[in-house]
C-alpha cells in the first residue's frame, strides 16, 4: 500500500494543478466511419463490419452528425472551431484495435482554447479548455482468469460492437489555483460536462454505463514555486465520486514521496473503486504513437455559415437554467444549493414537476427520502431506481389521502422492489389508509378505553396530551390511518 | 540525420519486429540513406508549401447518421483463430493495457 500524506499537510505544502481529460460517446444512431448500429448493448460482435473491423480494403465514411455533434459541444465550450482540419492515426498494437491504429486528431483538433465557468460552493472558477478532438472508442476486453484484471488473466475475450463508436476527448489546459478544493472542482468539472452534454443531447453521459470516462491528472508544486511538478494521469475514474476520490488519493501519494525527498513517476495509474490507485504501463511519449494524418479520410473544413447555423441550436446554458428553474419554482438560494449540490437532482426534479407534481413535494422527495436510500445503496440519484414519473405518482397519491408520507416510503420500497407502478404496490401491500370513521373511531375508542387517565387530562383540556392517544391509534391501525382525521375524532369523542 | 541504431531498435519494438543486433547494426545506415534521400523534398519546398497529406482536392465528405446491416456474427468470428463466448480469444497482453 501507498505511504499517504496527511491532506492538509499536504494542502499546506504544495499546489495541485489538474488537468483533465474527459471522453465522451457520442448518441448517434450509427459509428463514426461506417453504418454499424451505435446503440449500446447487443450480443458481441454483432454491430461490425468490414470498416469498423479495420478489413483489408475497405474505406472510412466520416459520421457527418457526429462532427456536427463535436461542433456543438465545442460552441457550447466557448471554443474556437477549426476552419480546417484532419484526421490523424494513432498507432499501437493492442487487440482492442483490429486496425492497430485508432482514428483520432492529433495537431489539428476540429475545436480548441475554450472556457468554462464552474460555481463550487460559492466561489467561481474559470476552466480553460485546451481541445475537443474526435476519435473512436475501441472494443472491450475482458479478461478471463482469477481476477477479471489483467494482472492474472491467462486470456482475453474480445467485443468489437463498441469498436468505432464516435469519441469525443475534451482536454483543459492545466487548472491551477485551487488549493484545497482541487478535488471537489475536478468532480464539479465532470459533473458540469455531464450536464452540458446531456442539454446538448449528443451523449446519453451515463458515467457508470461508460459513456462518459475521465483521465485524471494531477500533480504538486511546492508552495511558492511556478514549476509544474511531474503529474500522473490515473484512468479508469468512471463516477463523480471516484474523480474526487482518485485526485485526493493522489495528492496524498505524491505529497508523501515529495516529503520524503522521493521523485513522483510519471505513470498511468488505475483507479480502484475501494479508494486507491495503482500503477499501470509507464507513460507512452506522442513519439511512440507515430501519429501521421489519416490518408484515407478527407480534411474536415466546417464553413462559418454552418457554424453559426449549429451555435443558433446551442440549448440555454446550464447557468441560466438553474436560474430560471429557481425562480420558476420559488426556491429560496438555500433551497437550491441543495438542488445543485445533489448531483442529478435538478433534472429529476423538473422531470417530476413536469410530471404533475409541485415543485416543493419534487423537492421534499429526491433530496430527503431517495437522496438517503441513493446514499445507502452507494449509486447516484439517477441510478436509484425510481422514475420522475413515479415520485409524482406517489405524490399524487399522498395529496389524494390514499397514502401518508410513512406509507409513501413503504410504496417506494414497493417501486424498488419491482412490485409494479406505485399505484399497483399500494393495492399490492394493502397500503391505502383507512380513513373510514367507523373503523378509525372504533380504534379511538379502544385506545381510549384503555388510557383512562390520558382521556381524562385531555377532557380537561389539555390537548397536548392528545399525541400520546393519536400514537396508539396509528400503531393499532399499523401506520394505515389518516393521523388528522384521528386527531379530529379524538378530539370530537373527549369534547 | 544520423539515425542511431537505439532509434531502430526503438521503432522495432513498437512496429513489433524482432530484429537482431546484427540486423539493426545492417538496418540504420540503409534506413538512414533512405530518410536523406525523402529529406531532398524539402529542398524544393519552402516553407510556403505545406506538406501533402491527400492527393484529393475534396474536404467534408460526409455520410448521413443512418444505421445499415452489419456483418452476421458467424462471419465475423469464422476467420479468428480463437472463439469464446461469441468473442475473439487472445493472448493476454501485459503492460500495455490501453
Amino acid at each position: 500500500m501507498d505511504e499517504l500524506m496527511d491532506y492538509d499537510d499536504a494542502m499546506a505544502a504544495y499546489d495541485p494543478v489538474l488537468g483533465m481529460e474527459v471522453h465522451v460517446e457520442l448518441n448517434t444512431a450509427s459509428k463514426m466511419f461506417c453504418g454499424c448500429d451505435n446503440s449500446p448493448g447487443g450480443e458481441p460482435n454483432t454491430k461490425t463490419c468490414p470498416v469498423c473491423l479495420g478489413l483489408p480494403g475497405s474505406l472510412p465514411v466520416v459520421n457527418g452528425k457526429a462532427v456536427e455533434s463535436a461542433i456543438r459541444i465545442g460552441l457550447a465550450l466557448n471554443c474556437q472551431v477549426a476552419p480546417w482540419c484532419r484526421f490523424a492515426r494513432k498507432n499501437y498494437f493492442y487487440p482492442d484495435m483490429t486496425k492497430n491504429f485508432q482514428t483520432s486528431q492529433y495537431d489539428e483538433p476540429i475545436c480548441f482554447d475554450g472556457h468554462l465557468n464552474l460555481e463550487v460552493d460559492g466561489r467561481t472558477y474559470r476552466i480553460e479548455i485546451e481541445r475537443v478532438h474526435m476519435e473512436e472508442d475501441a472494443g472491450k476486453l475482458t479478461h478471463a482468469g482469477s481476477t477479471g484484471r489483467i494482472h492474472g488473466a491467462e486470456y482475453s475475450l474480445v467485443d468489437y460492437n463498441r469498436a468505432g463508436t464516435p469519441l469525443m476527448e475534451i482536454v483543459t489546459k492545466p487548472i491551477r489555483g485551487l488549493g484545497e478544493h482541487a478535488p471537489a472542482v475536478g468532480r464539479a468539472y465532470m459533473a458540469h460536462l455531464r450536464e452540458l452534454m446531456r442539454a446538448l443531447d449528443v451523449s446519453d453521459a451515463r458515467m457508470e454505463a461508460g459513456n462518459m470516462r475521465c483521465d485524471a491528472n494531477v500533480s504538486l508544486m511546492p508552495k511558492g514555486s511556478d514549476e509544474l511538478g511531474t503529474r500522473t494521469e490515473t484512468k479508469n475514474v468512471n463516477s463523480l465520486r471516484s474523480v474526487e476520490g482518485a485526485l485526493r488519493y493522489e495528492i496524498q501519494r505524491q505529497g508523501a514521496i515529495l516529503a520524503g525527498g522521493g521523485r513522483v513517476h510519471q505513470e498511468t495509474r488505475h483507479w480502484h473503486e475501494e479508494g486507491w490507485t495503482s500503477p499501470g504501463r509507464s507513460k507512452e511519449e506522442a513519439e511512440d504513437y507515430r501519429y501521421f494524418p489519416e490518408p484515407d479520410l478527407v480534411p474536415v473544413a466546417p464553413s462559418r455559415a454552418w457554424v453559426e447555423e449549429l451555435r443558433a441550436t446551442l440549448p440555454e446554458p446550464p447557468a441560466q437554467r438553474r436560474a430560471r428553474l429557481q425562480e420558476a419554482w420559488g426556491f429560496t438560494d438555500l433551497e437550491m444549493r441543495d438542488v445543485v449540490g445533489n448531483e442529478g437532482s435538478l433534472d429529476l426534479i423538473a422531470a417530476t414537476v413536469a410530471a404533475g407534481a409541485t415543485p416543493a413535494a419534487a423537492r421534499k422527495w429526491w433530496l430527503g427520502e431517495l437522496s438517503r436510500r441513493a446514499n445507502e445503496a452507494g449509486v447516484d440519484l439517477s441510478g436509484l431506481g425510481v422514475t420522475p414519473a413515479q415520485v409524482a405518482d406517489v405524490q399524487a397519491l399522498v395529496d389524494a389521502g390514499t397514502v401518508n408520507d410513512k406509507l409513501a416510503r413503504q410504496v417506494f420500497d414497493g417501486v424498488l422492489a419491482g412490485e409494479g407502478s406505485p399505484a399497483e404496490v399500494v393495492e399490492g401491500r394493502g397500503l391505502a389508509v383507512v380513513s373510514d370513521d367507523g373503523a378509525l373511531g372504533a380504534a379511538v375508542d379502544a385506545a381510549i378505553a384503555a388510557n383512562p387517565d390520558v382521556a381524562q387530562k385531555i377532557r380537561d383540556g389539555k390537548v397536548q396530551a392528545a399525541g400520546a392517544l393519536i400514537g396508539q391509534v396509528m400503531k393499532a391501525m399499523r401506520g394505515k390511518a389518516d393521523a388528522a382525521r384521528v386527531r379530529a375524532i379524538l378530539l370530537e369523542k373527549l369534547a | 540525420m544520423a539515425l542511431s541504431t537505439a532509434d531502430v531498435a526503438r521503432l522495432a519494438e513498437l512496429a513489433r519486429i524482432d530484429l537482431s543486433p546484427h540486423d539493426l547494426e545492417r538496418l540504420a545506415p540503409q534506413l538512414d540513406v533512405i530518410l536523406d534521400a525523402v529529406a531532398s523534398v524539402s529542398e524544393v519546398a519552402g516553407a510556403d508549401v505545406p506538406p501533402t497529406s491527400h492527393a484529393l482536392p475534396l474536404t467534408n465528405v460526409f455520410r448521413a447518421d443512418l444505421v445499415r446491416p452489419s456483418l452476421p456474427a458467424e462471419a465475423v468470428l469464422g476467420g479468428a483463430p480463437a472463439v469464446e463466448d461469441e468473442r475473439f480469444r487472445v493472448p493476454r497482453i501485459l503492460g500495455e493495457e490501453q
